[in-house]
């Protein structure tokens, strides 16, 4: 992975409500260039949104995200590269794995989009089944699909929603190699997490939701087991 | 902008096309539902050929709009089923080249069906269509890309409702009534004993076209939010 | 919430005042004798239909662009208070029609036009009653309503041209089309209490769509209590 431009995020008293609910309750939380960051909470407190938010695909009932370089001043304009993992796989199931890559490196205008495709592809470890169609796959696969999607071009800003999600043994321990140096190469990441794992133990930082409210921000590496000793809770 | 507006919009426009003729879901249960109406519509009436000439025109447009009103119904479902539609906006630099693929091979599945039924509605009514084949093709294409830029938008309002697949022709079908008027007069008009050319009719649906096409470019971005 | 009162007073004035120069100071007319006297009733309703229609269009350009629930309460009361002059319109026209022409329904231009403008706003209605989240129907609301009101003219434009067996419709089809200068006074003057009437039945459900507003915002605070 080449070294990224890096972009920090800065969320400003983002609130979001679906009706009567409250997903989010005046959230603040800046995020800097290149930190990595783990987003705990239970199901329901707000990491989706929260993340949702930062890849500007929902707009917060009020607030405001910002990115920011890494000197802190907010970039105006084009939003920077970013990556997201969702819970659903956002590809096709009825392209094949190759076509799927394809198609979004040509939307994102890719030079070579083949051939970019073709060494994510092997980065992922699906190589020989990248003429199956993802109808095929198994969720492991598909998740593999969806990592090999979001980092395409090249994130500056990496979101992931439980990355984890599918992925036997040989997967995490893949997937938190591919993290580590993305995050050494300066990509800053954002990633909601259920418990330890080879992927928590990346972050530099912990943040907690409850309830839609921030409840712990740390970057002290005992608190952060504490962040996720709560999950359980 | 607009170079990448166009790029977008043809790579989307491939992905459209080629996941339809995968399948060919679509175009067969189109074909399939337009076949059906012809076939039952001819209990509804004595269909001699002076008969049809007056009553061909407009059961095709109804069938016509009837069989959109289901094709494009899982337009935006399909993007749906794994979140695509958010991969396609973080993906795209313009909204606009989503809502502009689909509305593009809408407009092709439409046109595709419609020309596959133009030769057994003459064969089943026994009204000749050849000599005037050129200006059938042209008010098809304008009817149908009136009826694929309100549908699309539309079946992005009534894919994030409930009763999504009742709720779409309700929606759409008051919405085309102008597409339905002027087309069947055109029609009608072509398919005479004397064909001829009712401009007024192929100006007013070109007309509805550019509106509805400029509406969808100012507010096509808001109804892909989430 | 006395202004108000004081204000549905006055209207009920201006309806009763309305009443009394449709029935006692227009003239009979000639052919058509008492009952065209219901023209009173149904233009100035279907032209406050139509005037509700484009407040709900204005309501919804300004929710799109601005994103504040005021525009969307703004948006549903006028769709639904000009519906319900539309309807007034397409109760009272056949009813006219019966004994002028012979007829319930006939395939007019404005009927027909009316009728299809009828079916768009219950749709506009429909839809909004299937979409659960506030902010989420407001927007689709909103942007259905834009699609809707800018195919008005093209309705209209479309029946007029082609649908017509009627050559000019039977009063106001144009200059010269012959209506008394008193019943013309008289139908002018039966505008204003359907305007104001638009007026405070607008602004009564758009009170009510506020108060839910406000329901929301208190049961919210009870759930974090």
């Amino acid at each position: 992975m080449t070294p990224t431009d890096p972009a920090g995020i800065r969320f400003t008293h983002i609130e979001k409500r679906y009706g009567g609910l409250f997903a989010l309750r005046r959230v603040s939380l800046e995020i800097a260039a290149g930190e990595c960051v783990a987003l705990a909470g239970r199901n329901g407190s707000g990491k989706t949104t929260l993340l949702r938010i930062a890849a500007q695909l929902v707009r917060p009932s009020s607030g405001d995200v910002r990115f920011t370089r890494a000197n802190g001043q907010s970039i105006d304009g084009a939003r920077p590269r970013t990556g997201y993992v969702a819970h659903a796989t956002m590809v096709y199931d009825d392209l094949t794995a190759e076509e799927n890559l394809v198609l979004f490196a040509r939307l994102q205008g890719s030079a070579a989009p083949a051939a970019l495709a073709e060494r994510l592809l092997s980065e992922v470890g699906l190589r020989e089944r990248r003429a199956s169609l993802v109808r095929t796959f198994s969720r492991g696969m598909r998740q593999r699909v969806a990592i090999a999607r979001a980092l395409l071009q090249q994130p500056q800003i990496l979101l992931l929603d439980e990355p984890g999600t599918g992925l036997d043994a040989e997967g995490l321990l893949w997937l938190a190699g591919t993290l580590r140096e993305l995050r050494d190469a300066g990509c800053t990441v954002l990633m909601s997490l259920h418990g330890e794992s080879e992927i928590s133990a990346l972050a530099t930082r912990g943040v907690r939701l409850d309830a839609g409210s921030l409840v712990a921000d740390t970057r002290d590496g005992a608190e952060l087991h504490a962040i996720f000793a709560l999950a359980g809770a | 902008m607009g170079l990448g507006l166009l790029s977008n919009t043809l790579v989307l426009l491939g992905k459209e096309l080629r996941t339809e003729l995968r399948s060919r879901e679509l175009l067969t249960t189109t074909v399939i539902f337009i076949l059906l109406v012809m076939v039952l519509f001819s209990f509804t009436f004595d269909p001699s050929s002076s008969e049809a000439r007056r009553f061909g025109a407009g059961l095709l447009w109804l069938a016509f709009l009837f069989a959109a009103s289901l094709m494009l119904q899982p337009c935006f479902l399909r993007e749906q089923t794994n979140d695509t539609l958010s991969a396609l906006r973080l993906a795209v630099s313009d909204p606009f080249a989503i809502l502009l693929a689909k509305l593009a091979a809408n407009t092709l599945f439409l046109l595709a069906t419609e020309l596959l039924m133009l030769p057994v509605f003459a064969v089943l009514y026994n009204v000749p269509v050849f000599p005037v084949f050129g200006q059938l093709l042209l008010v098809f294409f304008l009817g149908s890309l009136g009826v694929s830029v309100a549908g699309t938008a539309l079946s992005a309002i009534s894919a994030q409702a409930r009763m999504r697949e009742l709720l779409l022709p309700l929606l759409l079908l008051p919405l085309l009534t102008p597409v339905l008027v002027a087309s069947t007069q055109v029609t009608a008009g072509l398919l005479d004993v004397q064909p001829f050319v009712q401009w007024k009719g192929v100006g007013f649906l070109a007309v509805f076209d550019l509106v509805f096409l400029t509406a969808l470019w100012l507010f096509g971005e808001y109804l892909l939010e989430e | 919430m006395k202004k108000q009162a004081a204000y549905a007073a006055f209207v009920v004035l201006l309806l009763a005042a309305a009443a009394y120069a449709a029935f006692f100071i227009a003239p009979t007319d000639a052919r058509q004798g008492v009952v065209y006297r219901i023209i009173f009733l149904h233009v100035p309703c279907a032209e406050t239909g139509l005037l509700s229609f484009f407040v709900c269009f204005v309501g919804n350009v300004a929710y799109v662009l601005k994103r504040d629930a005021k525009w969307d309460w703004l948006g549903v009361s006028a769709a639904e208070v000009g519906l319900a002059f539309t309807t007034a319109c397409l109760v009272t026209g056949p009813i006219w029609a019966k004994p002028v022409w012979g007829i319930w329904w006939t395939w007019d231009a404005r009927l027909t036009s009316t009728a299809v403008l009828w079916l768009l706003y219950v749709a506009y209605l429909l839809l909004r009653s299937l979409i659960e989240e506030p902010e989420r129907r407001a927007l689709l609301s909103a942007l259905f309503g834009i699609f809707a009101f800018i195919d008005v003219p093209l309705v209209f434009g479309s029946i007029r041209w082609w649908r017509t067996q009627h050559p000019q419709p039977v009063i106001m089809g144009g200059p010269g089309s012959g209506l008394d200068p008193t019943m013309k006074a008289v139908l002018f003057f039966c505008w204003a209490p359907m305007l104001a009437l638009m007026v405070l039945l607008m602004q009564s459900r758009y009170r009510l769509e506020a108060m839910r507003g406000d329901l929301d915002v208190v049961r919210r605070e009870m759930e974090t209590a």
